[in-house]
């Protein structure tokens, strides 16, 4: 005997102590010791657009066509249905933020393209309720379409109005649909995915290799020797709606 | 008993109403068994031929998961060989009859995939 309730309890109390450290601890070690292929290299892919380049460019839309063609966006004819990944917007539109008036004409009077900025800090990912839509460990804010069940909360989160809604099949929308990328249906969210089948292919984007300007670049934002990382520390960069803090990974150099 | 005929008559009807399945086929004679005619060029599947019968369509649901949600595009067969994991790219390659491959076996057994609402049918590709 010799164990009274009062020193069992003691001891049970301190054994439940130890389990729960024991718990936090591996936790934390898993947050630490991630594989790579959990965190993808530490990778973080972006995209910078040179605004003075593009703009020389005058009415140029090959990043569009080429983007549409590829992954099969359809052109509807009803502006209410329209389906749009990359596109172009007047300046203030794109950058409401900005007091550029008689500033810079050369960028703030031309249109600049605009797509999903891949936010760090995606409102839309953390909104899907079926996790149709998520950050990938490289970066990429990707859609699943198979997931999507249409509710468009992603839509309301996404500041840039990146994201676009079927409302209508998009096939009658095609003239020459590209057979190796599906199409959506009707009730599903689309945008553009940085091309994901490209890049996991080791190419570009496809509006990034289609720009005749060459104003886009694409690669990884945390190595400082990429060539993105290059083209930032060369000139002043703008990113949209910076003030909102979803860290977009697309950089605009005016 | 009262109306015993019409009871009779009403269970035995009732009977032969829900025993339709169990003797349709004594009657109707046997349902020709969907035969998907294979036309690959290839001279193996990715999974052995019984498999794939059985259950392609868990196979295609892991290739659809592992690409879309994995980035992991390629696929190691039994024999080591790398498959690019695509429905359009892989599968319908080798099996561009989608008519006689694909639909004769779902249409007999009344299963709908909704593959094609998005992906696009080799039919399609003129």
């Amino acid at each position: 005997m010799g164990d009274d309730r009062r020193s069992f309890l003691r001891r049970a109390g301190w054994g439940l102590a130890c389990l729960a450290g024991a718990g936090s601890a591996t936790e934390l070690a898993g947050a630490f010791l991630r594989t790579e292929e959990e965190t993808g290299g530490g990778k973080r892919l972006g995209m910078v657009v040179d605004l003075v380049a593009c703009a020389r460019e005058e009415g140029c839309t090959k990043c569009v066509e080429a983007c549409n063609a590829v992954h099969n966006v359809p052109s509807l004819r009803d502006p209410g249905h329209a389906v749009k990944w990359i596109w172009k917007e007047r300046f203030p539109d794109a950058f409401p933020d900005q007091e550029a008036e008689n500033v810079l004409e050369t960028v703030t009077e031309k249109p600049a393209v605009v797509l999903c900025n891949h936010c760090d800090n995606p409102p839309c990912a953390r909104v899907c309720p079926t996790e149709a839509t998520w950050k990938r460990p490289d970066g990429i804010v990707m859609m699943d379409w198979h997931r999507c069940i249409g509710c468009r909360y992603c839509m309301a989160a996404c500041p840039y109005g990146s994201r676009s809604f079927n409302w209508v099949d998009p096939r009658p929308g095609l003239a020459r649909p590209s057979p190796d990328y599906p199409t959506r249906t009707k009730g599903v969210v689309e945008k553009c995915t940085f091309c994901d089948e490209r890049v996991d292919a080791g190419e570009p984007p496809a509006c990034v290799a289609a720009c005749p300007a060459r104003a886009m670049a694409f690669g990884d934002l945390s190595d400082p020797k990429s060539e993105v990382r290059r083209l930032l520390r060369s000139r002043f960069a703008l990113r949209r709606k910076a003030a909102l803090g979803t860290r977009p990974s697309v950089y605009y150099l005016v | 008993m009262y109306d015993g005929g019409k009871i009779l008559a009403g269970l035995a009807a009732f009977l032969a109403l829900a025993l339709f399945p169990f003797w349709e086929p004594a009657v109707g004679g046997r349902v020709a068994r969907p035969e998907p005619k294979i036309v690959t060029a290839e001279k193996r599947c990715v999974r052995p031929k019984a498999e794939m019968r059985q259950s392609h369509m868990e196979l295609l649901v892991s290739w659809r998961d592992s690409v879309v949600r994995q980035g992991q595009r390629s696929y190691r067969d039994p024999e080591g060989k790398a498959v690019t994991m695509s429905l359009e790219g892989t599968c319908m390659r080798c099996h561009p009859n989608k008519a006689e491959f694909c639909d004769s076996c779902h249409t007999a057994l009344v299963v709908a995939p909704t593959c094609w609402e998005c992906h696009i049918e080799p039919k399609e590709r003129a």
